[in-house]
């Protein structure tokens, strides 16, 4: 057998990729004469020690969820959709343009109306893009990282005219509405008794999130159209030969991508801010395809590299409050990790697959 | 949810009956060292822990996302005062600031309603007024310009007053004025402020004065290079460009800053206008522009100065009308 056993792969080489970008960050902040061993203590005590840190955590790895996820199932047909930055900044215009213009009555159906216009403003944008790959063969990668950039100069034209109140300094919309607030998991977790900090903005998106994740382990590993999508990610050829359309793979594929990218503005957006901000997505779509790597395309493996960049990002908020490691440095952690289970991914990978080989040659060789 | 409340509140005043708690100072996205607005708190910050020899707490953010996140936690660790740079910080801070009754808070350049709120707004008018004066004198060609960063009422506000005051010193004095963009990143783009001066020259401008951040550095930068004169905003900047820099319009964050730390826990709140009055804007005099600013300049700006506060000159102020007589938008 030539082939690593899944614990090795999904844990192992993970765990040791962790503990080399813990290294290098934790000689980098060694070389600008801060303690490395205290910046880690702050970090998990800043994000999981705490309800407070957790709420934080969890609403960071809920956005990285659902970007994560819109990466990963483009990934299982061999799209790279690099666009999840810009579909979830119009998922967040859907979103904005619900709160404020419909008077729902409760959150309840205002959550569920702003899930699906902003998936459907998400799955809007990434449909050019994906009309583009499939009937004229421009590359998806290409398209969809211009799409950012056209997203985010949309958003700009939109936030200081039309959807800007009078006499206000910030491009942003007004506050939603009162009924379109959705509770946090302060008020959710209360209802079974669960003590859970105040001050944070994890709210019920979180759930949803989860939800996704389980729709879309069943649609790629328990349909035909994910039967369909894997199969033309393996080969696109032999898809043609068993009658997938490669048009129809390629444009439903994306439009998942993008509803999922878009959806997450139900947490950034209409959860957090409950106001549409320039610049609201955060890089989140970009993080979504570390987390995407990270987790080996599955949703299950998604969430769970979601939840190590949720820490990330409130441990390196915490760095920044409460010592004087610089904001830079933050952001080299960040990237560390990034380079090193994603990028870097092959370097640990080789030498334990040969180590693992050599080990069971010598057990079939002593048998 | 109450009970989590009530103990807040009860920590929060049991810090406050302490004798002293450590401030805190939150800068803009524009980042500590900007040469201008943030770095101009940063000073004001320093001034105070130099004299007093106890430590203050503060944090650069990264996104917005982050700011209601860095208020409360804060808020939360028993800081107080916290004083917060720039006018985006209104929009969360009118969030928070209720469930911290007994925390003091202090916010430059917008109002936020609130009981235990200090907002300081400056009459960046009245500073851009006499810088105008200055840059009308100064000027060889009868035109000068102004480079603003985000196209917002603020910085409006710096132009309409700017343009006033180089029409009233000069007669048919020539205004062009210039905004970088209509986004934050407007506030960080030195190659678009040099690209904006060297339009403005071309328009015969000999005198140009920039209120746009970091953008600014490339307006002063480039003036310094094609040899016209430049002034700098909200902090000293005379010292980058030595003897090219005519003054540099002061908006006394640092002093904000300083006098909200100082306060303490007895921060006085509500609303507070710095202006000339109070020295809160001015204009720059020091060793490396003192060759550029003549006897007669001084003297008008100076008497000019006198009847802005005596009430004798009205200096318009844009945000108040979104309006400018002096200056067509």
């Amino acid at each position: 057998m030539n082939r690593l056993p899944r614990w090795i792969d999904l844990i192992i080489i993970p765990a040791i990729s962790l503990l080399l970008a813990m290294l290098f960050s934790g000689l980098a902040i060694w070389s600008i004469g801060e303690d490395p061993f205290n910046a880690f203590k702050i970090m998990i005590d800043g994000s999981l020690r705490s309800t407070y840190g957790w709420g934080y955590t969890l609403y960071y790895a809920t956005n990285f969820i659902f970007t994560g996820l819109a990466v990963s199932i483009a990934f299982h047909a061999r799209l790279f959709n690099i666009g999840g930055e810009g579909q979830a900044v119009l998922g967040g215009l859907g979103v904005a343009l619900i709160c404020l213009y419909i008077p729902w009555p409760h959150w309840t159906l205002a959550l569920v109306g702003a899930s699906i216009c902003g998936a459907l403003f998400g799955a809007a944008w990434a449909a050019i893009p994906a009309f583009l790959q499939a009937k004229r063969g421009s590359h998806i990668v290409i398209t969809t990282i211009m799409f950012n950039f056209i997203a985010a100069a949309l958003l700009n034209f939109l936030l200081i005219g039309l959807l800007k109140p009078a006499k206000v300094m910030e491009p942003a919309t007004a506050k939603f509405p009162e009924a379109t607030n959705l509770p946090n998991l302060h008020e959710v977790l209360g209802l079974f008794g669960i003590p859970f900090s105040k001050a944070t903005p994890a709210n019920i998106s979180l759930f949803v999130a989860i939800a996704a994740c389980i729709v879309i382990w069943v649609l790629i590993w328990h349909t035909r159209l994910g039967y369909a999508i894997r199969s033309f990610g393996q080969s696109e050829s032999a898809a043609k030969y068993a009658g997938i359309s490669s048009t129809k793979i390629i444009m439903i594929t994306m439009l998942i991508s993008g509803a999922l990218a878009g959806m997450m503005a139900i947490n950034n957006v209409m959860g957090e801010a409950e106001r549409l901000v320039l610049n609201a997505a955060e890089g989140a779509g970009f993080i979504g395809i570390a987390v995407a790597l990270m987790g080996r395309s599955h949703p299950f493996g998604v969430f769970l590299a979601a939840l190590l960049f949720g820490f990330l990002y409130q441990g390196g908020a915490e760095l920044a409050f409460s010592t004087s490691i610089p904001r830079e440095m933050v952001v080299v952690i960040q990237s560390l990790v990034i380079l090193f289970t994603g990028a870097l991914d092959g370097m640990v990978r080789a030498p334990i697959e040969r180590l693992y080989l050599a080990m069971q040659k010598q057990k079939t060789v002593a048998e | 949810m109450k009970k989590l409340a009530t103990s807040i509140a009860l920590a929060l005043s049991l810090a406050s009956t302490t004798a002293f708690a450590e401030p805190a100072v939150l800068y803009d996205l524009g980042g500590k060292f900007d040469k201008s607005f943030n770095e101009s708190a940063y000073n004001g910050a320093k001034r105070w822990a130099d004299e007093t020899g106890e430590k203050f707490a503060e944090v650069e953010i990264q996104s917005d996302a982050q700011r209601e996140q860095a208020i409360r936690r804060f808020a939360e660790a028993g800081k107080n005062p916290i004083v917060m740079a720039g006018f985006s910080w209104a929009t969360p801070l009118g969030e928070v600031a209720k469930d911290y009754p007994d925390t003091k808070f202090s916010i430059i350049d917008m109002v936020v309603d609130a009981p235990n709120i200090k907002s300081t707004v400056f009459a960046a008018e009245q500073g851009s007024y006499l810088v105008g004066m200055l840059a009308a004198l100064a000027s060889k060609n009868g035109a000068v310009g102004f480079i603003g960063g985000m196209d917002i009422p603020l910085i409006r506000t710096f132009a309409c007053g700017y343009a006033q005051g180089a029409k009233d010193a000069k007669e048919g004095m020539k205004v062009v004025s210039n905004m970088t963009g209509t986004t934050p990143s407007a506030w960080n783009d030195p190659v678009k402020g040099s690209e904006l001066t060297l339009a403005q020259i071309s328009q015969d401008v000999d005198v140009v004065f920039a209120a746009a951040g970091a953008t600014g550095v490339g307006v002063l930068q480039t003036a310094a290079d094609k040899d016209i004169l430049s002034i700098g905003v909200d902090a000293n900047q005379n010292y980058l460009h030595p003897g090219k820099v005519l003054t540099s319009m002061l908006k006394r964050v640092d002093n904000a800053v300083y006098n909200s730390f100082k306060a303490g826990v007895d921060l006085e709140t509500g609303f507070n206008q710095m202006d000339l009055s109070n020295e809160g804007v001015g204009y720059a005099l020091d060793e490396h522009n003192e060759a550029l600013i003549t006897d007669e300049m001084k003297a008008a700006v100076e008497a000019a100065k006198a009847k802005i506060i005596a009430g004798d000159i009205k200096v318009h102020n844009y945000s108040s009308d979104e309006s400018c007589p002096s200056y067509e938008f």
